[in-house]
């Protein structure tokens, strides 16, 4: 057995928690904590760049398997990446070290609890892309719960109580059902291994209700109309860390566990709901964006483009096309990019001014312009136009519904333009007009480590935008056989 | 010759109760003896148990009316130790309250030997005679602290009530006895197969005998006032050794003298179980004392563990004994915080009281976070794995109604369990609290965390002790 790289991940972020757990908390001076959690989520975006060096683009088979007896006869702790999986892996430990990078200024009090409970959630997210068991899978997918409950619950704004109780209950609530259907699937079929159960298949005439718990979970996460209701709510009151972590991967977690078990799983099942999730996605993707149309804060209105923006994964993942599929992982990895660079402007402003209410700014322009050209950079990936990397996920997204259903792919399209709408109006207010708030004179541009930050964004929004090949290459046998499996399901139906 | 070694655990417990009931006699001021004492008659006892029945396969004592098997060694076992760490975090406690006296140590072993009696039955009677032990044992222990009005209270209401339970089990006896003409076990299991309804009534009202002893819904009521009146180490014995040894009976009676007639009592099984999640996890939200908190939470608890014994299968048997195991641990923890609440001789019991804990004290809140995420069944916790060997059972037996009402009510169950969380992390802080513990204290809640926390890494072990335990 070669080294163990995945586990290895999973654990490094845990071990520098320990770490940060026995050094001495005193308030303010924390740079020791600090470089102790930057040391190690670098390490650990370092160990998955070579993951992804060493990476065989040419196999859909799952690499650098572990595999461990873990509950005897039942449960094998199994780890493994696929083309699909290890973006994601790669973007939390991206989004990771620029999270503790950011928190210089939004946390102040109890930094070192404050980066624990990072490091720990790292390792859980890395922990649910890795995972080949459904027990695994289902384990990590709970338990970054605890850490994210903290977050906004101890560090958020005024209303991070209610926040947090909504954020977790909802994710709970829809959680258990798939534990039920987990649980059916180990007595159904004999094993709960991923990688075993796509070569023997599931019982066809329990698909549909194991499809059903399964989505009740992902649907919640994702989060899809109408179970969107927490994601607002968590995102205003979380700091701009915790929204960062929420946004860029959280969400993730859903729309990957979509391709990972509701398509690989239960083919039939997921042909038989696809109308259902075209309806919720059209109906995410227009009714959300009207409703950030009309958003006064700034980071309800991001959050609401959120939705918006799994709307259109959703969409592209159950139109069961190679390119909606393909568009759908870049759309991820591309809002896990953009949503976090937003966040991470409207923290920049936050911190200064502390409000978040669009009507408190109005020509920025004037005063911060290194801001208000990254801030339009973003803006403008989050419309996805041409040249970003938001524009390539919409448009596989948007050719792969035209292939599958046409009325479902001009509807969506609307989504785009009122995507445009609202995040233009929102720079217009913000940065252009005239400076009619007396206090903003005083503002200052970014500072070294905000700028560092948004750079590190901006690169690859802009690099992807124009050169998506690294990242197709990657996953493109992987959907590949994903569809190919998918037809041949169908077909045996 | 009877096999006298298979019982000599039992024996050797009464041995210690006389002599320290003597040495009390003609000592004084013997009450940090007795409670010394006390610790290791509980530790002999458990290594001879461990001793001389663990490899005894089944066998059975005076006329069969004592059974000693896997399951009831097992139990055993986990009762003593369960006593064990009561008495260890207990005398700290005992002495701020001016109660430390030696009728403590000597009362619960004496319940406990009630307890092994209880576990190791075959019979109607020695059955009801070990129940009635352990009984007034725990009457006593209720109204302990005798000077506080509450203590009192619990104690009556508690002996009340309790009478009144043990007048429908005796009765329920009574008719089961005559209808199969005997009151062994085995006996009985041979005799009854019949559908008559006078036979129904005598399991449900044995039934109705052991849900009060575990504080089944809806014979519950009792629970929360005894819990909050108790002393808290007393509160501490009543929520996890006497459930031990009542689960025991409860499968002993299911499965051996009452298999044959499944369908009449599955159902009641399964309602008690339903009404007793629903109910623990509804009516904990609007508690105020942690204590009373505890005890609808661990009714809830309790509605988990006949989840499993619902199943009729051995899966379902092995589950609810993991989860007790585990529940015994994550209670003690639970409790062991509790203990930790103190300001000059003053112990702190309602929830608010915890408010802002983790600003002063760091590290007791981080074992208060786990174990209340544990005992919402949270993974990696234990408490998630206890929850989950239940429902893989429950649902084995395709009971998904029994599987979706039980992890729905652990969402509406989470909501209280995070309230004292939002308690402690996000409200304002208060006074510090005395550190100035005991180190067994800290100690066990020191073990107790490391076991709830890293359970996920070892989980095979326990599987493997129980696997063990084939009652069907």
């Amino acid at each position: 057995m070669s080294f163990p790289i995945l586990s290895s991940l999973i654990i490094l972020p845990i071990i520098g928690s320990l770490f940060l757990f026995f050094t001495k908390d005193n308030e303010g001076n924390n740079l020791t904590a600090k470089y102790v959690a930057l040391f190690t989520t670098i390490v650990n975006f370092l160990i998955s760049i070579y993951l992804w060096i060493s990476f065989d683009q040419s196999t859909s088979n799952f690499q650098f398997i572990e595999d461990r007896t873990w509950i005897k006869g039942f449960i094998n702790y199994k780890v493994g990446v696929d083309g699909i999986s290890i973006l994601f892996i790669i973007l939390t430990t991206f989004i990771t070290p620029l999270c503790i990078i950011s928190v210089n200024n939004s946390v102040k009090n109890r930094l070192r609890d404050f980066l624990i409970a990072i490091l720990i959630m790292e390792s859980f997210m890395i922990g649910v892309f890795c995972a080949l068991d459904l027990v695994v899978f289902y384990l990590f997918f709970e338990a970054g719960l605890i850490p994210m409950f903290l977050i906004i619950g101890i560090w958020g704004g005024p209303k991070r109580v209610y926040s947090a109780f909504k954020f977790f209950l909802y994710t709970l609530l829809g959680s258990v059902l798939m534990l039920v259907a987990i649980i059916s699937i180990y007595w159904i079929s004999g094993t709960t291994d991923v990688v075993k159960l796509y070569d023997i298949g599931i019982d066809v005439k329990y698909q549909n209700l194991l499809w059903l718990a399964f989505f009740s979970s992902f649907a919640v996460k994702t989060p899809m109309w109408p179970v969107h209701t927490w994601l607002p709510d968590a995102h205003v009151e979380a700091p701009t860390a915790g929204s960062v972590l929420l946004a860029a991967i959280l969400l993730k977690m859903a729309g990957y566990g979509f391709i990972r078990f509701s398509l690989g799983l239960f083919p039939i099942a997921s042909e038989v709901f696809t109308p259902l999730i075209y309806t919720l996605s059209v109906i995410a993707i227009i009714f959300t964006s009207l409703i950030a149309l009309m958003q006064e804060d700034m980071k309800k209105l991001i959050a609401y483009s959120s939705v918006a923006h799994m709307g259109f994964v959703t969409l592209g993942i159950f139109t069961l096309q190679q390119q909606g599929i393909e568009g759908s992982i870049i759309q991820m990895i591309s809002h896990g990019l953009v949503s976090a660079a937003l966040f991470l402007t409207v923290g920049v402003v936050y911190d200064r001014m502390h409000s978040r209410l669009i009507s408190t700014y109005g020509g920025l322009v004037s005063v911060i312009p290194k801001y208000s050209i990254l801030f339009m950079l973003f803006a403008l990936a989050s419309l996805g136009l041409p040249g970003t990397s938001g524009f390539i996920g919409e448009f596989l997204i948007l050719m792969g519904a035209f292939k599958d259903n046409i009325l479902v792919a001009v509807l969506a399209s609307l989504g785009v333009i009122l995507g445009a709408a609202y995040i233009l109006w929102l720079y217009k207010r913000v940065v252009f007009g005239k400076l009619i708030n007396q206090d903003l004179k005083k503002i200052v541009d970014l500072n070294k480590s905000e700028y560092f930050i948004l750079s590190c964004l901006a690169i690859p929004i802009l690099f992807f935008g124009f050169y998506p090949d690294p990242l197709i290459n990657t996953i493109e046998v992987s959907v590949t056989d994903l569809i190919n499996m998918h037809n041949i399901n169908i077909a045996n139906k | 010759m009877e096999k006298l070694n298979l019982i000599l655990p039992e024996i050797f417990i009464s041995l210690s109760i006389m002599f320290l009931l003597v040495l009390g006699v003609f000592k004084k001021n013997s009450s940090k003896i007795t409670f010394n004492l006390s610790l290791l008659a509980i530790l002999i006892t458990a290594i001879i148990n461990i001793n001389e029945t663990f490899s005894v396969n089944k066998e059975t004592l005076f006329n069969e009316s004592v059974i000693i098997d896997y399951m009831s060694s097992l139990m055993k076992t986990i009762t003593l130790i369960g006593g064990l760490l009561v008495l260890i975090i207990s005398s700290n406690y005992l002495k701020t309250l001016k109660i430390y006296n030696l009728e403590y140590p000597v009362l619960i072993l004496s319940s406990m030997l009630g307890m092994m009696i209880m576990i190791s039955s075959n019979d109607l009677i020695v059955f009801y005679l070990g129940l009635e032990l352990q009984s007034l044992a725990l009457y006593v222990l209720a109204t302990y602290d005798r000077d506080q009005l509450k203590s009192s209270e619990a104690g009556l209401k508690y002996f009340v009530l309790s009478a009144l339970s043990s007048g429908l089990l005796l009765y329920g006896c009574s008719l089961v006895y005559g209808f199969s003409g005997s009151t062994n076990f085995d006996i009985i299991s041979n005799q009854l197969n019949s559908n008559e309804y006078v036979l129904t009534f005598g399991i449900v009202f044995i039934l109705v005998g052991l849900a009060f002893k575990i504080s089944a819904v809806p014979f519950h009521m009792w629970a929360p006032d005894v819990y909050e009146g108790s002393p808290t180490t007393v509160t501490l014995f009543f929520a996890i050794v006497p459930k031990i040894a009542a689960l025991t009976v409860f499968i002993r009676f299911l499965y051996v003298p009452f298999l044959n007639l499944v369908d009449q009592w599955q159902m009641i099984i399964v309602f008690l179980s339903i009404a007793s999640m629903v109910f623990g996890a509804v009516a904990a939200i609007g508690q105020t004392n942690i204590k009373r908190l505890i005890a609808y939470s661990s009714i809830g608890h309790i509605g988990y563990t006949l989840a499993g014994l619902a199943t009729v299968s051995n899966e379902g048997i092995q589950s609810s004994i993991i989860y007790i195991s585990i529940y015994v641990v994550m209670n003690f923890a639970l409790f062991s915080c509790l203990l930790m609440l103190r300001r000059k001789d003053q112990y702190y019991e309602n929830i608010d009281d915890l408010s802002g804990l983790s600003k002063n004290h760091p590290l007791l809140s981080i074992c208060l976070l786990l174990i209340l995420f544990s005992l919402a069944g949270i993974p990696p916790l234990a408490g998630f794995f206890a929850k989950f060997y239940v429902f893989k059972a429950v649902i084995e037996q395709s009971m998904y109604f029994l599987a979706i009402v039980g992890l729905l009510s652990t969402v509406v169950a989470a909501f209280y369990y995070l309230r004292i969380i939002k308690i402690i992390y996000f409200d304002k802080e208060r006074d510090k609290y005395d550190t100035d513990h005991s180190l067994w204290l800290k100690f066990s809640l020191t073990v107790s965390t490391i076991l709830i926390l890293f359970y996920f890494i070892f989980p095979s072990q326990l599987i493997e002790v129980v696997s063990r335990i084939n009652i069907i």
